[in-house]
């Protein structure tokens, strides 16, 4: 061992090491990350191969092609397959050809609509990358939030209504504060489960789900109710939000880009500050991995729990906050579309780091943005989409079909490096 | 005598670790062998491969001559190959028959369970080698003694003719050990062959027809036990000279500084565990708790250290009255916690080396500035404490999980010695280590000793106790049955209080020290 070289080690990569299990020793350092990441890529390229077939076996002219021969079978299920991921990837990413003609042009209006696919594809990840740091800071604390749909539901409702009931504020006091007031909604519906996790012994996961159903009981009533927009005739929608309250979009219609994206980032940095580099971080995930330690170790884990339970809940209210101050303007029934259950895959995608939550997110929100243009171009189901994601998220969730398929090595440590895998379905 | 077993150059080779170097192993028909060597030293790997849970990279195993290749514990039972793990794998709430059966039970009529045909046949297996048992028992009933014999059984049952025993006398009473070994030999003259691993040299010297030592992946030498000495054996199995005597001086008790007064505590289901337990510790001075495990110690410590309310009495620290404090607030006053399971309580085996090392302290300066963690003083602290405190690991920032045992625990020795503190609560500190491990941890605690620190040593190990101890405390059935003095008691006589059996006359000490009887 060389000490020396250990003293100079620079602390970032220290922390990297720690997240992805490997060994600090620079030479290493390439190796351990694609140890990481490689379960992963290899779910979602197999994801995508799999998905291939299916576009090919659900056509009908694939099969009709097929009757005239087998080759032209074969050619045809490679033209739609084709058709289908180029549609695909130009309806999240962009088509390059008319982004390079966009910058040729040098019409400002021009580029910014060949690059609207790119940038919706960021705003469809803005909601999962808050869902999925609520799920993966609740796994790193040994807490299987489930109930993210439910927070998410009571954060926007809380946000709606701050942010159409206050008036005369100005925007920097008064978007924060419906920010915040997502934040709060999340944190007490949340903080319920944790709360009856460590004065009852009750299991987070089903109180979770039971809190869900109370939170759309609530929002119905609530929109229905005392929140409805006056004049809809009993429609289930709120009323529209203040300008004051509006997180800005940074191009006119139809580009919704906004500064909630930013603000994920920021918040995903904040996540990973807190539970790498503060003292609460480490009592999170203390609690989360070895709650006797803990407890040796002088913890209040009921306090630990509360607090993981309320930190979670917050970041799914963001998650609420953002659609509606952002994207909506307005609260309806349909806000979310499942969001707090993808949540829990985004998590275990990403390993519940916040950097692999971010591209977790990013996966998620191009293929639900490009399987549209998916839909329109050639005429493929959106549902493709949905099973190639269910796929993608199987083989993260059994990485030992990956590995077969592939022939890799049982990895030894694989317990230690995805650690927070082990509290799953957990819970006293 | 015809070799039953044969290993030839067997190897095998983790990431960075080679774990069997070309080792060559005989077993003859009929006699037990020891494998000698610490942790770490590759006879776990060896016995793993034997048993079927690793595939060497080189090497063949031959039984009778015969070359085989063993995939899976089935294998290697069909092969005739058996083991006793440390830790049984019975199901408690099952009978005798019911766990033996398991796995290869015999039907009649159809899908008719045949339990008569088990028992029965227990019932001869436990005539032919002595091994009392009752096939009707529940197991969880048993003592742990008789719930090994029921392991044995169950190997012979399937007709095993070599038997590997890894660590078997770490659960018993010295009595119950002694009654092992003469299983043990009524297997051998019947023909059964057996490799003993252990780590207690007495043991080995006891029953062992031929010894094998492994060091760091190696065979590093053979020993005959009639003619071998335990300091022998030690260094050959350490690769250097290790005293196994614990020099310590004479000292005078100090002051009180823990002093437990009627404690009565339960257990998870409200039963009375530590039954009005009172006593002193002293500054300077070692109390050792002895006692067969599950008699109260466990629960004892939890009450002390703050893991586990107590029903009644106090607990006095230092003139701070701690009946029922948080373990924070006792750690923070000056007392340290070896625990018991160290993989359970005193680590987090995900976390680094370095995190594990402050995982008392790291909320106080200079590790966190407010909530801010100071990773460059964590990473400072670990280096340091892994220098001396001789933690091998391959960096402060490995996961202290994939150390051995030894060094975990170093880690955990490290942590808790390294702060200054007036009381050290021990619980069976070097259980499962090898002996160069062993020998640092009690010098080191010896030292704290020596230091005026006030030691609370829990063990079932009478060696461990009466080596380390001022004075002995014996629990049994969650009382403290005696209090003796350490310099003039013999094992014999902790055994027998280990039994509960507390003897007519328990001789006084010379130098006054008061021995307490108490009725049970």
């Amino acid at each position: 061992m060389n000490k020396k070289n250990i003293e100079k080690q620079d602390f970032g990569k220290v922390v990297l090491n720690e997240i992805v299990g490997g060994d600090p020793k620079a030479k290493k350092q390439k190796k351990s990350v694609w140890k990481a990441i490689q379960i992963p890529v290899l779910a979602i390229i197999t994801g995508l191969f799999i998905g291939a077939i299916l576009i090919a076996a659900t056509s009908e002219t694939v099969y009709a092609a097929f009757r005239e021969g087998f080759f032209t079978g074969l050619g045809q299920a490679f033209k739609e397959i084709g058709t289908a991921y180029l549609a695909l990837i130009t309806g999240s990413l962009g088509n390059p050809v008319s982004i390079v003609a966009a910058l040729k042009s040098g019409d400002a209006a021009a580029i910014r609509s060949a690059v609207n696919p790119f940038l919706e594809s960021l705003v469809q990840s803005t909601p999962y990358i808050f869902a999925g740091l609520a799920c993966a800071l609740g796994f790193r604390a040994g807490l299987f939030n489930i109930g993210v749909e439910g927070q998410l539901f009571m954060g926007a409702a809380l946000a709606t209504y701050v942010g159409y009931s206050i008036t005369g504020l100005p925007v920097y006091i008064h978007l924060p504060l419906a920010i915040l007031a997502g934040a709060l909604g999340g944190a007490i519906w949340a903080s319920i489960p944790g709360i009856l996790k460590v004065t009852t012994g009750g299991n987070e996961v089903i109180n979770c789900i039971m809190m869900n159903y109370i939170a759309y009981r609530i929002t119905t009533f609530l929109l229905t109710g005392p929140m409805s927009r006056p004049g809809t005739g009993g429609m289930p929608v709120s009323p529209i939000i203040q300008k004051t309250a509006e997180i800005p979009q940074f191009f006119q219609t139809p580009i919704r880009f906004h500064a909630g994206f930013l603000l994920a980032l920021l918040v995903a940095f904040a996540v990973w500050w807190v539970l790498f580099k503060s003292t609460w971080g480490l009592n999170l995930r203390t609690v989360g991995t070895n709650p006797r330690a803990a407890k040796y170790a002088g913890l209040s884990i009921a306090k630990t729990t509360i607090l993981g339970m309320a930190l979670s809940g917050a970041l799914a209210g963001l998650a609420g906050a953002n659609e509606i101050l952002a994207v909506n303007r307005s609260m309806a029934i349909g806000l979310s579309s499942g969001y707090g259950f993808d949540s829990i895959a985004l998590a275990l995608l990403g390993n519940s780091h916040p950097v692999g939550v971010i591209l977790a997110a990013l996966l998620f929100g191009v293929l639900k943005n490009g399987a549209t243009r998916m839909m329109v171009v050639s005429a493929i189901p959106i549902d493709i989409v949905t099973i190639i994601q269910a796929l993608i998220l199987i083989f993260v969730a059994a990485p030992a079909i990956i590995r077969s398929i592939y022939r890799m090595r049982k990895v030894k440590e694989e317990s230690i490096a995805t650690v927070t895998l082990s509290s799953w379905g957990g819970g006293k | 005598m015809a070799p039953i077993l044969q290993l030839k150059g067997i190897t095998k080779q983790f990431p960075g670790v080679l774990a069997n170097d070309h080792i060559d192993l005989t077993l003859n028909k009929g006699e037990i062998l020891a494998l000698l060597g610490e942790n770490g030293a590759g006879k776990s790997t060896l016995m793993n491969i034997l048993y079927g849970l690793y595939q060497p990279d080189e090497g063949e195993i031959l039984v009778n001559d015969k070359k085989v290749t063993i995939h899976s514990p089935t294998d290697a039972i069909k092969t005739g190959i058996g083991m006793v793990h440390q830790h049984f794998m019975l199901i408690p709430v099952f009978t005798v028959t019911e766990n033996v059966m398991l796995g290869s039970e015999p039907v009649k009529a159809g899908d008719f369970l045949d339990r008569p045909k088990t028992a029965d046949k227990i019932r001869e297996i436990s005539r032919q080698y002595k091994l009392e048992v009752n096939p009707d028992d529940r197991v969880e009933d048993l003592p742990v003694g008789v719930q090994q014999r029921v392991e044995i059984i169950k190997l012979l049952y399937r007709e095993a003719e070599i038997l590997i025993f890894d660590e078997p006398t770490a659960v018993l009473t010295p009595q119950e050990a002694d009654e092992l070994f003469l299983i043990m030999r009524s297997l051998v003259k019947q023909g059964k062959s057996i490799i003993f691993i252990t780590h207690k040299l007495r043991e080995v010297l006891d029953v062992a027809d031929r010894i094998t030592v492994i060091r760091r992946g190696k065979v590093v030498g053979q020993a005959d036990p009639k003619t071998a000495n335990k300091n022998e054996l030690a260094e050959m199995m350490v690769g250097r000279a290790i005293s196994l005597v614990v020099q310590k001086e004479v000292k005078a008790p100090g002051k009180i500084v823990l002093s437990v007064k009627d404690l009565v505590v339960a257990d998870q289901m409200k039963q009375m565990v530590v039954d009005h337990v009172s006593f002193d510790v002293h500054a300077g001075q070692v109390l050792g708790v002895a006692g067969v495990q599950g008699n109260g110690q466990t629960e004892l410590v939890e009450a002390v250290t703050g893991l586990r309310k107590s029903v009644s009495g106090s607990v006095d620290f230092g003139g701070t009255e701690i009946t029922n404090a948080s373990p924070r607030k006792i750690t923070s006053l000056g007392s340290a916690h070896v625990p018991e399971d160290r993989q359970a309580d005193g680590l987090v085996l995900p976390f680094t080396v370095a995190e594990n090392l402050v995982l008392c302290t790291y909320y106080q300066e200079p590790f966190a500035k407010g909530v801010v963690l100071q990773y460059d003083k964590i990473l400072e602290n670990s280096i340091s404490l892994v220098k001396d405190f001789d933690i091998r690991t391959p960096s402060p920032l490995t996961a202290v999980g994939t150390l051995s045992g030894g060094n975990q625990q170093k880690v955990i020795i490290a942590r808790e010695l390294s702060r200054p503190i007036q009381l050290l609560v021990a619980s069976q500190p070097t259980r499962g280590l090898d002996v160069g491990s062993i020998e640092y941890i009690h010098k080191r605690i010896v030292q704290k000793r020596d230091e005026g620190c006030a030691v609370l040593l829990i063990s079932p190990e009478l060696d461990e106790i009466i080596e380390l101890s001022d004075r002995i405390a014996v629990m049994y059935r969650g009382k403290i049955i005696a209090t003796v003095n350490a310099d003039n008691v013999t094992k014999e006589t902790l055994g027998l209080l280990m039994a509960g059996i507390v003897p007519e006359k328990i001789e006084s000490a010379p130098n006054g020290e008061k021995v307490v009887e108490t009725t049970f």
